[in-house]
């Protein structure tokens, strides 16, 4: 991935730079435009450091028409635009394109309705998603989608990259608790979708804008749901002496019908790194560690902790701690929590994979990861959302190493292809970007993929909005739109009634 | 007029492209049970699919179901509930609305159909529809290639999501051969708590209340007097009934009972339905069995805020007669008009002055829903962007033309 070919610039938009800057100040005034190097080095990559690259120039607006205009602006005289909220993208969805405007939504960070009666509450995309728990939680309310960034990450890059997180297993993602947005075309058009009501009339367009990654249009409004806080939460800290008996455990779990609040597995380098970080009091003998949330009205907890429990001594756990207090509760969480820092300390570099596997094939993975990991002669640490089979594998390398951030990428891939062959899928939350995108035909072939971009021609029939992201190759939309007539073996008349 | 009744994907797909080579439009059908919503269509030649049948993978531990499409919904219901899973998100039979006959058994409708239709019930309101659960797809386009989308592992955001794209397109946009839903676990406990003789407005401040409360309601509607005594045979009298279903363990349950007890106990005189007595109410509400008449009056499905629904049925009522009913908080109407005429634009206009939302006409005479908008329709820019997403699905509309304008 480190030769990664990106869309070669426009000329004709670089040379007209200084003039699109000037054109771009009028559209947004005041401090909305950066568009000094050093001011635009802040944008130059998102949460995938590994790529870099300066923009044309940065808008912020701050009003819907803004940014509107701003589209229609750059739809009529072609030129790229590359959405952005927080900039906390794993899979650099957020890159800068050299002859992009790179369109922050930072300033679009106000909360517009709380509606307590209906659940919900409006904000615009910048806000961030932590801002709208914090908003409600005087109420007793809070928004369940918690992917790990949500201090920082936007409500916006949120839906276009349809983020989950530990809550996700019980609460869904956020393709399930968003109601609607309002959004712009890149021609200009501002489009509704949904509202505060149940199910969008036609065709389910919000469906398919949650985790289109910024290809689509530019989320301008989003209607969330909310839900009230369960009265209690406590977890369960079980340790098993191998990773299959830590996979039956969940598959039993879930075979009783207890669908935990959170289910999250550790394997021994990802337990070992967490352990020396925070002290958590993790066990260090064993192979896996489960923690599993149960949350809730008390009696309904404390029933299924009692359930959990019995399951996991029937599943050979060698150690299993019940929290007893809210601290301690929070104290299994802190070395989950802390896991990506902690492999931080014990590695210059890591290098964060996302694969989604149905979880019967954990123990085979996990194996074909070892073996990799030889080849490769780099480690890896596995935190994994053990509930839905979203592994999250943190291959360590050294970027100084010349040579060792290519053989982190061929490793990375190579995990991947794995969690592909046994029925999974690339990217289970943090979304394909550049990242995974020339390893998009692993999953597809071309006439899924060019389905794929037939959607992105009824949106953006220019490919101008983020392009060179999730596809290996775009391809022209009037060459996708051509029909090549496969007559099949029927003939009319004589139609065969099968 | 030929009907092709392909039994395998191979068949299905040979049968698009020569529909398409010919550019000769095709009705899809699964069982047409819902063959009377929607704009009725004109095609020379139908595509029945109820012979792409199968269950073709089952993994309860992994909460994952994969069929062909023409599968009965009936029979993977009966194998999910051999197993103690089900569909969270309770797919209606519209069979008693629509012929008058509750329980057309195996011809109740495909698994395909209710994906294309994106179908749901009561529990909507706490776990979604059809779209929340699908993951993957496997589909022929109106241009004659077979594609899939999604895969079977529930957290996947690799590319886009073509499988929620179905949801809801009627057929319009691709025929389903293969889906994959999530399952889950049925709840093992359920204890109905209703609250007796509220009007509208009251009803709709209990719900919000207890849905705004941890007691984690699955599913909250209000049955006005007359209307309580037309679900389960009549025998929880004719008061009018605030339903209030609480689902799961049972310590939970009693737990959750009582708490909400504590919190409506001064909105009215409260009963309890349990086990069996409350999945019946719940399945008519799900079926909108109270206006499962056998007869043809306009039934409309609206869905708006919770908040304002009944705002909106108020002053619907000041200028003609209906019946209605309320499920999600409030927030899904049933309603039924007294006299032929839909009233469609009285309707909608009232929608929109009310916050919204949508009303789907889903039982009206042949006369009107030729002459009819039966979906909502759409503003103009969305409306374009729809049209144009469906060029690239069917770029010569030979699937179910006219089926959703
Ligand atoms: C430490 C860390 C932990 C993380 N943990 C998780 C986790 O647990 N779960 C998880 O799912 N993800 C996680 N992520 C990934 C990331 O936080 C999410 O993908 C997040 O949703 C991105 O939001 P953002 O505002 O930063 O978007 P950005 O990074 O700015 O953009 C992401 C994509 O969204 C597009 N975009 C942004 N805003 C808009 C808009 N308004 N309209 C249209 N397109 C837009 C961009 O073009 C880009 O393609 C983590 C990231 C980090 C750095
Ligand atoms: C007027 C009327 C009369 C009825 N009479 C009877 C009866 O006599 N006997 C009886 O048993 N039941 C009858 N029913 C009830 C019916 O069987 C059920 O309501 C059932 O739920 C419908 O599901 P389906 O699969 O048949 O969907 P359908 O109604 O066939 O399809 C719904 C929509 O989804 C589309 N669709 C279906 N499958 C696919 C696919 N694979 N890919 C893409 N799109 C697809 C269709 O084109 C259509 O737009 C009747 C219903 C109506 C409306």
């Amino acid at each position: 991935m480190s030769g990664l070919a990106m869309p070669k610039p426009d000329a004709e938009t670089m040379r007209r730079r200084a003039e699109i800057v000037a054109d771009m100040r009028i559209i947004v005034p005041g401090e909305g435009v950066v568009d000094a190097a050093n001011e635009m080095r802040a944008f130059e990559s998102d949460g995938l450091t590994a790529y870099r690259q300066l923009p044309l120039v940065v808008v912020l607006p701050e009003t819907v028409a803004q940014v509107s205009r701003v589209l229609k602006y750059c739809n009529e005289r072609n030129i790229r635009v590359v959405p952005r909220g927080s900039g906390t993208s794993l899979s650099g969805g957020a890159l800068p394109l050299e002859d992009a405007v790179l369109l922050v939504m930072s300033r679009f960070n106000r909360i517009l309705a709380i509606d307590y009666p209906n659940r919900i509450v409006v904000a615009q995309p910048g806000v961030t998603n932590l801002g709208i728990t914090t908003a409600v939680e005087q109420e007793g309310f809070y928004y369940a989608p918690d992917p790990s960034s949500q201090i920082a990450c936007s409500i916006g890059g949120n839906v276009a990259e349809n983020s989950g997180g530990v809550h996700c297993l019980k609460y869904g993602l956020t393709a399930n608790n968003v109601l609607g947005i309002e959004m712009v075309l890149m021609n200009g058009e501002v489009v509704r979708l949904g509202g505060s009501h149940l199910d969008q009339e036609g065709y389910d367009l919000l469906g398919v804008m949650t985790g289109s990654e910024g290809l689509l249009g530019v989320v301008t409004e989003v209607t969330v749901r909310i839900l009230k806080k369960p009265e209690t939460a406590r977890a369960l800290l079980i340790g098993f002496p191998t990773s299959e008996e830590g996979g039956q455990c969940v598959a039993d779990i879930i075979g009783a019908g207890i669908i935990p609040g959170g289910m999250e597995m550790m394997d021994r380098p990802a337990i070992h790194a967490a352990e020396d970080f925070v002290h958590a009091g993790y066990p260090l003998d064993v192979e896996a560690l489960l923690i599993v949330e149960l949350d809730g009205p008390g009696v309904e907890v404390d029933h299924l902790i009692g359930l959990v429990e019995a399951i996991a001594y029937r599943n050979g756990s060698t150690t299993c701690r019940i929290s007893q207090s809210e601290q301690e509760r929070l104290s299994f969480w802190a070395g989950r929590k802390a896991a990506f820092p902690a492999v931080g300390r014990i590695s210059p570099d890591y290098y964060c994979m996302d694969g989604t596997i149905p979880r019967k094939e954990l123990p085979r993975v996990l194996a074909g990861m070892r073996d990799l990991s030889e080849k490769y002669g780099l480690g890896v640490a596995n935190v994994f959302h053990a509930g839905d089979g979203n592994l999250h594998p943190l291959i360590l390398y050294d970027a100084n190493v010349p040579g060792e951030l290519d053989k982190a990428e061929s490793f990375g891939a190579d995990i991947l292809r794995l969690c592909v062959e046994v029925g999974g899928v690339l990217t289970g939350e943090h979304g394909v970007g550049v990242e995974k995108r020339d390893l998009m035909p692993e999953m597809f072939n071309q006439i899924d993929l060019d389905q794929q971009m037939r959607v992105k021609c009824a949106f953006d029939p220019n490919h101008l909005l983020n392009p060179g992201k999730v596809f290996p190759q775009l391809r022209r939309c009037a060459e996708l739109g051509r029909m090549h007539v496969h007559r099949g073996q029927v003939a009319f008349p004589d139609i065969p009634r099968f | 007029m030929t009907t092709f009744t392909p039994s395998s994907s191979a068949e299905t797909l040979s049968t698009v492209q020569w529909a398409a080579a010919e550019e000769t439009p095709l009705e899809l059908l699964g069982h047409g049970s819902k063959r009377g919503i929607g704009r009725p269509l004109q095609t020379e030649h139908t595509l029945d699919l109820s012979r792409l049948t199968g269950v073709t993978l089952y993994e309860p531990a992994e909460l994952v179901l994969s069929a062909k499409a023409g599968t009965p919904l009936v029979e993977i219901e009966q194998l999910l509930t051999e197993n103690g899973q089900q569909f969270a998100f309770e797919p209606m039979d519209y069979g008693p609305l629509l012929s008058g006959e509750p329980g057309q058994g195996s011809k109740n409708g495909t698994i395909g159909g209710v994906l294309a239709t994106n179908l749901s019930g009561p529990r909507r309101l706490k776990a979604g529809a059809a779209r929340d659960h699908i993951l993957g797809v496997a589909a022929i386009s109106g241009r004659g290639e077979a594609f899939k989308s999604g895969g079977r592992v529930v957290k996947n955001v690799t590319g886009y999501d073509l499988s929620k794209l179905m949801a809801n397109s009627w057929g319009t946009l691709a025929v389903l051969t293969d889906v994959t839903f999530k399952v889950l676990p049925a709840a093992e406990t359920e204890v109905t708590l209703a609250i007796r003789g509220l009007l509208d407005d009251a009803a709709v401040a209990a719900m919000a209340l207890a849905l705004g409360s941890s007691a984690e309601a699955s599913s909250a509607a209000h049955l006005p007097e007359r209307i309580a005594a037309k679900v389960a045979g009549g025998k929880h009298g004719s008061d009018a009934a605030t339903l209030l279903r609480v689902e799961g363990f049972g310590p939970s349950v009693v737990y959750r009972i009582e708490a909400l007890r504590k919190l409506l106990g001064k909105a009215g005189p409260l009963e309890e339905i349990a086990g069996e007595a409350s999945k019946t109410i719940w399945r008519d509400i799900r079926d909108c069995l109270p206006f499962a008449d056998g007869g043809a009056r306009p039934v409309w499905r609206v869905s708006m805020a919770p908040s304002q629904a009944h705002h909106m049925v108020m002053a619907l009522r000041m200028q003609v007669a209906v019946d209605a009913f309320y499920d999600w908080q409030g927030g899904l109407v049933w309603l039924s008009m007294r006299e032929d005429d839909p009233e469609a634009d009285l309707l909608r206009g009232l929608i929109r002055k009310h916050g919204g939302g949508h009303a789907t006409l889903v039982r009206v005479s042949p006369s009107h829903r030729a002459a009819l908008p039966v979906f909502e329709p759409q503003p103009s820019h969305l409306a374009a962007l729809s049209a144009r997403l469906k060029a690239e699905f069917d770029p010569k509309a030979i699937l179910n033309p006219g089926r959703m304008a």
